[in-house]
Formats: structure tokens, C-alpha cells, sequence
């Protein structure tokens, strides 16, 4: 029973940066972009919220770990708005192949954060870009004095750090603006067929720009999940590891819902650490591998299975010229 | 789009019109202004770390071209990337987004090692040599395959697929690095044997004769692509692909067809990789070529031939940047930073080419 919650635990922690990149991915989806750079952007918002909390802990006497996720969140939500905006720019006003674009920007992003990573590193003292253990502290689990002592449930639902529960936040609230909201209802037309939808009035082009940069730097902040919560807090080369392409990938597990995007990532990140916790009699090597298989066999799956609710939104990856017509 | 104006009914301050035609020169104006404006971007951020641009970029190329090992190491570096450029390029004029030559390339690598590991005392060179060609092609064929039947088949989504494929054999090259195929002396630190002799590629030049392989195949490459009916298909289905139906073109075969070359292409690079470059296997064999393959192909507009160029300036920037990193202490990863810079500069300028600006008739006229 305890390795089962132990194993449940493990999961949501290792799910919640996935979760995050797949969240920004379907914003971004949703308004016709198919932006394959989300590795890049969760690497460049990985950095950024590493410097702003390092750069803050220098700068201030005693640094308070509130403020220094605020300041990482932030930090990462602007850098990778800033990775989007370069997309949208490329793909959006001057009309560049999206595909390649995203790959472009996987390739800066990646480059672009090792660079600075290894820039901090080697400027400071110890030779790391690594946070100290006030901020370090603020970037795991909460104690909420009653909630957490409950014997199953606490451990289930209130040990988190502060990310976990700002990711379902997003998550839920993401499912409420897609369906519920006016301009929920806009991005979905812009995103299935942006000509009617500039029929109707809807400025495609904003639309496009704003989902796609906020998706951005939603993707970002679980780039700063993996530095801040799953490196602890230091500059790991290469720390993202293809859990942008796994995002990506878990949009379509997800089917573009935002809900089901919870229990995808709840899935992908037990299969992430699995290994540690069931054995199965294959080698560790070939068990990292489960969560690229489970996305084949679901790929696969929703291809097999063309039902209309579970398709993409049907302008995806497709330009908008409204001139061309 | 560009509308800015403030009343509805104003024309719009910019206009954009399709260009019908532009001279060749123009475009490669155009071209080699985004080029430049790459270059001062990355000064930019050179100076913003508090170096001087112009010794950097000049240590750079030093480091790159300035002497004969430079040389050999900087067109070692460009072999793997033109052939796996090379490898995508009939893909990607098929619309068909491989961006699985990193696995493929890794496929090939791991067939043509296993023929070196194991059987490489009993074999002769020769012999060897084109067996363990031969398993590469065979294995680069078969991981890109995979994914284009069932594309072809069901539609599966193919830049998730062959992307995937790429983690996944990584993974089972881990597994034989670190289990069957380990060096035993290797002890914490898990390592795949040195390949004897008798597998290694010869040198011509000093540089192992991998360079002819690949420039043969941008000629027959070229050749394929533009002279054959092969090449006329995949550019039909590329197109459109009800047209190619219409047609009464196979479009499934055409995707697997192309798909088993695009494949083979890259496991060829695969063995490249271990019998000429490393001499062995390693996790880092493929280490992202089939990743930077695929803006060499695209910024080369698929076309063969302007891919040796590019290919060739991207590895000098790899080969350039290990030596700012020595030089100035700039890290390696810089690299990856201009080469995207580079790419937005070059992504961005074809709008220019293909569009025309008209601005708004007032004070100032402008055309661009």
C-alpha cells in the first residue's frame, strides 16, 4: 500500500512538467499553430526561471522563497513567451513553414539554455549555477498544517510543491476557457477555420499571436519545474531531455482536452519512474524507454480510431493568408 | 493582418502583395542581407557577454579552417550532417516530416557495429567492410519504414512517430552499452569496445573516405530528384496528394518507397559515424545530426547541392565554437544559439522573396 502511494506521488511529481508543456501546447494548438519547439521553449523558460531566482538571491541580503518563485515563474513565463512570439513571428506574419520553424526554435531554445546555464555556471564562485537551500526549500513540498497529517490522503493530495497544484490550476481552468468562454469560442474557430472565423469579425492573426505566446510561457514554467523542482534547483546540461517532445506528444493522448491532459501526464510520469518501483525484469535502459512506446501505441490508437470529437483542431498546422483565398 | 490604421475604412498602412517573379540576383540580395543580419545578431550577444565580436568570429573560422587538422576535423564534422540532409531531403519533398534520421542514423550505426564487434576477425576487410554497409542500410531502412506504413496505411502521424523511434532505439543503444555489448575492463564507466583494424574505414586525404561516399550521393541524389519518375512522384505527392491519386499514382508505395531510401541514406551515415569517424559506438554516434540534417535540408531548399554548403557552414560554426570555448571561454553550446539565429534570419527572409511591402501612399513612399 505505502509503495502504491509512494508510486502515485512519484507520478504526479514526475507528470506536472509534462502537464505544464502539453497545457501550453494545446493553447497553442487550439489556434491552428502546431509549434514543435515546445523542447526549445521548456528549455529557455528553464533557464530564465533558474537566473531569476539566482540573480534575486545575490542580489537581496536574505532572499525569501515566496518572491523567488514568483520571480521564477515569471522569469519563465516571459522567456518562453519570448521563444512563441519568435514562432508566431517566423510562422504567422511572415509565413514560414511551421514544421521547420519549431524545429529552428527547438534547436535555439536547447542551445540557448545550455549557453546561459553554462554562462552562470562558470561565472559564479562554485562553479555551479545552483540556488541555495532558502530558495531550494520554497521549490518543495507544502506542509498545510491539518490537510497533510491526514494518513492516506494527505500524502495524496497536500505534499505537493506549489507548481503541482499552479499546473492543475491552469489545467482546469484552461478546460473552463476553451468550452465556456466567449473568447474560448473564438480561439477554437480561428483554430478550425480561420476564414470563417475572420468572417465573423475575429482578429486571426491576435488570436494566434496571443495563444500561441501564452502557451509559450505556460510550456516555459515547466521547463523551470524540471530545473527548479526535479534538478533541485541547479543548471543540469541538457536537463529537459525530450520531455517537450513527450508534451507534444501527450497533446494527442489528451485529444486536445485539457482534462484529459491531467490523466495523460499522470500516466507518462508513472512510466517515467516506473522502474523504481515496480520491476518488470527488463533492464533500465529499455524501461526509460515506456513512455516513447506508450506514445507510438497511442498514436497508432488515435489513428485507428476517427471519431470527431477526438480530432485536431482541423486548421492545425495549416497557414492562414487572407489573401490567398 | 498588418492593418493598423485607426478608422475602418483607411487602407491599410502596409499591404502585402505576392511577388510574380523575382530575379535571382534579388533573392539572393535578400538572402545574404538576412545572412548578415544573423551574423550582427550573434555579435550582439557577443558583446552582451563583454567580448569583442570580431576576434571571436575570427577565432572562430581560425579554429575552424586555419590549419590542416582543423580542416580534417571541420569536414568530419560535415559528412554526417550533408548525408543526413541528404537522407531527408526525399522525405520532405514529399511532405512526409521524417524527423527520425537521428534513429535511423543510430539504426544503421548499431547493425554496422554488431558485423564489427563480432565478426570482425573472421571476416576480410572487404568483405567486412560491405557487410557492415550493408546491415546499416538495411537497419537506417527498416527504423524509417516503420512509421511510413502506417502512415500510409492509417494516417498515422509521422513527426510524432519518427520521432519517437528516435528515443527509442537511444534507449536500446543504452541497453547494449550497458549490457550485452559492454567492454568488460570498462568497469563504472560503461563503454562499447574499439572496432579492430580490419573495420575501419580507409582515409584518402586524411579524412576517411566517407566524403566521397556522400558527394556521390548528392549527385545521385540531384539526379533522383529532379530527372527521375521517382523524383516526379514524390514531388506530386509532395504537392498534393489527391492530385497523385487522381493521377493514378500508388501514393502508399510511393511513401514506403521513399521512406526505405530516406532510411537506408541515414543508416549509411550511421556506419559513417562508427566505422570512419568514432571507430565505435556510442550513445552520442547520431548526437543530434539528424536534428541539425534537417535545417541544412530545408535552408538548402532540398536541393543537393546548396546542401554541401550549408552543411559545410554549419560544421565550421561547430567546429569554430570548441575553439572560442577554449579561446574566450565561450561555451560550445553557442553554437546551436547562431545556427538558430541563422535559421530564423533565413526562415524569415523567404517572406521577402515571396512577398512584396507596399506601404501606405503618404509622406514617405517606399517600395521593398
Amino acid at each position: 500500500m505505502d509503495s502504491v502511494i509512494n508510486l502515485l506521488v512519484a507520478a504526479v511529481l514526475a507528470g506536472t512538467p509534462l502537464l505544464l508543456g502539453t497545457l501550453g501546447e494545446i493553447l497553442t494548438e487550439k489556434s491552428g499553430n502546431l509549434n514543435l519547439g515546445v523542447e526549445g521553449i521548456m528549455f529557455m523558460g528553464g533557464v530564465a526561471g533558474l537566473a531569476g531566482a539566482y540573480y534575486y538571491e545575490r542580489l537581496v541580503q536574505s532572499p525569501s522563497g515566496a518572491v523567488a518563485v514568483l520571480i521564477a515563474i515569471a522569469c519563465a513565463f516571459a522567456c518562453g513567451a519570448f521563444g512563441s512570439l519568435i514562432f508566431s513571428l517566423l510562422t504567422v506574419t511572415l509565413r514560414a513553414n511551421q514544421n521547420v520553424t519549431g524545429l529552428a526554435l527547438t534547436i535555439f531554445g536547447t542551445g540557448f539554455a545550455n549557453f546561459f546555464g553554462e554562462v552562470m555556471a562558470s561565472r559564479s564562485e562554485s562553479g555551479y549555477a545552483a540556488v541555495g537551500d532558502v530558495i531550494k526549500s520554497a521549490f518543495l513540498g507544502i506542509r498545510i498544517p491539518v490537510l497533510s497529517d491526514i494518513p492516506v490522503l494527505g500524502k495524496l493530495l497536500f505534499s505537493y510543491n506549489i507548481l503541482v497544484y499552479l499546473a492543475v490550476v491552469i489545467a482546469l481552468a484552461m478546460a473552463w476557457f476553451l468550452k465556456h468562454s466567449r473568447k474560448g469560442l473564438c480561439l477554437r474557430a480561428v483554430g478550425e477555420n480561420p476564414q470563417t472565423a475572420d468572417a465573423a469579425g475575429i482578429n486571426v492573426t491576435r488570436c494566434k499571436y496571443a495563444a500561441t505566446c501564452i502557451g509559450g510561457g505556460i510550456c516555459g514554467i515547466g521547463g523551470m519545474y524540471v530545473v527548479m523542482v526535479t534538478c533541485g534547483g541547479i543548471w543540469v546540461h541538457n536537463c529537459v531531455d525530450g520531455k517537450g517532445w513527450i508534451a507534444v506528444a501527450l497533446v494527442i493522448f489528451a485529444m486536445w482536452s485539457p482534462a484529459r491532459a491531467l490523466i495523460g501526464s499522470l500516466v507518462f510520469g508513472a512510466l517515467s519512474i516506473m522502474r523504481l518501483y515496480v520491476s518488470l525484469g527488463i533492464p533500465t535502459q529499455l524501461y526509460d524507454t515506456l513512455p516513447y512506446v506508450a506514445t507510438v501505441v497511442v498514436l497508432i490508437f488515435v489513428s485507428f480510431k476517427h471519431r470527431r470529437e477526438n480530432q485536431p483542431p482541423a486548421a492545425l498546422g495549416t497557414p492562414y493568408f487572407r489573401e490567398e483565398r | 493582418m498588418t492593418a493598423r490604421s485607426k478608422s475602418a475604412h483607411r487602407e491599410p498602412l502596409v499591404r502585402i502583395v505576392k511577388r510574380g517573379d523575382i530575379s535571382t540576383r534579388k533573392a539572393w540580395c535578400i538572402r545574404a542581407l538576412a545572412a548578415l543580419g544573423a551574423v550582427l545578431t550573434g555579435a550582439l550577444l557577443i558583446l552582451a557577454l563583454g567580448h569583442n565580436p570580431g576576434p571571436v568570429y575570427g577565432q572562430m573560422i581560425i579554429g575552424a579552417l586555419g590549419s590542416k587538422t582543423a580542416l580534417t576535423e571541420t569536414i568530419k564534422k560535415a559528412i554526417p550532417l550533408l548525408g543526413a540532409a541528404i537522407a531527408i531531403a526525399p522525405a520532405f519533398k514529399m511532405k512526409f516530416w521524417n524527423i527520425g534520421a537521428e534513429g535511423q542514423i543510430m539504426a544503421g550505426a548499431i547493425a554496422a557495429s554488431y558485423f564489427a564487434l563480432f565478426h570482425g576477425q573472421s571476416l576480410p576487410r572487404p568483405v567486412l567492410l560491405l557487410v557492415m554497409m550493408a546491415a546499416a542500410l538495411a537497419a537506417g531502412a527498416l527504423w524509417g519504414v516503420i512509421p511510413a506504413l502506417f502512415k500510409a496505411r492509417w494516417g498515422t502521424n509521422e513527426t510524432l512517430f519518427t520521432l519517437m523511434l528516435n528515443y527509442i532505439i537511444l534507449g536500446f543503444e543504452r541497453y547494449l552499452q550497458n549490457g550485452p555489448w559492454k567492454k568488460p575492463s570498462s568497469g563504472g564507466f560503461p563503454k562499447i569496445a574499439m572496432f579492430g583494424e580490419s573495420a575501419k574505414l580507409p582515409r584518402l586525404f586524411g579524412v576517411h573516405i566517407g566524403w566521397i561516399f556522400v558527394l556521390v550521393l548528392v549527385v545521385a541524389m540531384t539526379v533522383y530528384l529532379y530527372r527521375s519518375k521517382h523524383g516526379y512522384e514524390i514531388a506530386v505527392v509532395g504537392e498534393s496528394e489527391p492530385t497523385a491519386r487522381y493521377a493514378g499514382m500508388n501514393v502508399a508505395r510511393i511513401i514506403i518507397r521513399t521512406m526505405l531510401l530516406s532510411g537506408a541514406i541515414a543508416g549509411l551515415v550511421g556506419f559513417l559515424q562508427v566505422s570512419g569517424a568514432n571507430y565505435t559506438l556510442t550513445e552520442n554516434t547520431a548526437g543530434g545530426i539528424g536534428f541539425t540534417a534537417i535545417t541544412v535540408a530545408w535552408l538548402a531548399k532540398l536541393n543537393p547541392v546548396v546542401m554541401v554548403f550549408i552543411a559545410s557552414l554549419l560544421a565550421i560554426l561547430q567546429k569554430g565554437s570548441g575553439r572560442i570555448q577554449t579561446e574566450f571561454l565561450i561555451p560550445a553550446s553557442a553554437a546551436e544559439v547562431l545556427t538558430g539565429i541563422i535559421l530564423f534570419f533565413m526562415l524569415g527572409c523567404e517572406f521577402f522573396i515571396n512577398y512584396r511591402l507596399i506601404l501606405r501612399p503618404g509622406k514617405e513612399r517606399k517600395h521593398g
